[in-house]
């Protein structure tokens, strides 16, 4: 094996494990309300297997998936949508963030299904982004 | 000057230690946190949000503003670490 080629074992393992690390996360994020999890540990989950991958194939093999401005708008879109969910519950005549007012069955339920998404979307992007920063760091 | 600095910040600890010393003991039954606040929480959390898990609904729905903000700072610090970085490059690159 030449230097800087990667051993197929662990290239094989990494690419069969991304897609249940990403479900698992996933589901932690949705499952938040009932079972330990939320949208900081399921971000953290998803973000993880992106790691796993370049660890696997090499950062550049990952870096040509997606666009460096593409990962700093999905960033602001979490802060953005959490925010947002606060100015539509002030636009139905509630409080900042009184998911009650919602017109749905359920709605504070629904409604930190939502924040809990935005978060999720956050921290993925983040520790994405910061990824890609230290590791293209010289 | 420096000993100014040192001057200032053990008065500064001292005071907040005569501070902490006012605040009720940990687990305190009869502490305002735990004669008011828990128990509405517990008692009334899974009627008003119909959520079963009550660290989310506490995190998420009472003190969502709180989660606001730690999702800024989430956002900030991946926007520092950006911009200390990738700013540093592009200065080499010049």
């Amino acid at each position: 094996m030449k230097p800087g080629e990667r051993d197929i074992i662990i290239r094989t393992v990494c690419r069969l494990l991304v897609p249940f690390v990403q479900l698992f996360g996933l589901y932690v994020i949705m499952h938040g309300h009932s079972s330990p999890g939320g949208g900081f540990q399921g971000g953290v989950i998803i973000a993880s297997s992106f790691i796993l991958l370049a660890m696997g194939d090499g950062y550049d093999e990952v870096k040509r998936r997606f666009s460096l401005g593409a990962l700093t708008a999905t960033t602001s879109a979490g802060v953005l949508l959490y925010a947002g969910l606060g100015v539509v519950c002030l636009m139905l005549g509630a409080n900042y963030l009184d998911y009650a007012a919602l017109p749905v069955s359920a709605a504070r339920s629904v409604g930190m299904l939502l924040i809990e998404i935005a978060v999720g979307i956050t921290v993925t992007a983040a520790i994405i982004s910061i990824f890609h920063d230290l590791v293209t760091f010289e | 000057m420096r000993y100014l600095h040192l001057v200032v910040t053990t008065l500064t600890g001292l005071l907040l230690i005569v501070g902490s010393l006012g605040m009720p003991a940990t687990g305190d039954p009869d502490s305002p946190p735990s004669s008011h606040v828990s128990p509405r929480y517990i008692e009334q959390g899974y009627k008003e949000t119909a959520v079963p898990n009550m660290v989310t609904f506490v995190l998420a729905d009472y003190r969502s503003f709180d989660t606001l903000g730690e999702v800024t700072v989430i956002f900030t610090g991946a926007m520092a670490v950006l911009l200390i970085l990738r700013g540093a490059r592009s200065e080499a690159e010049e």
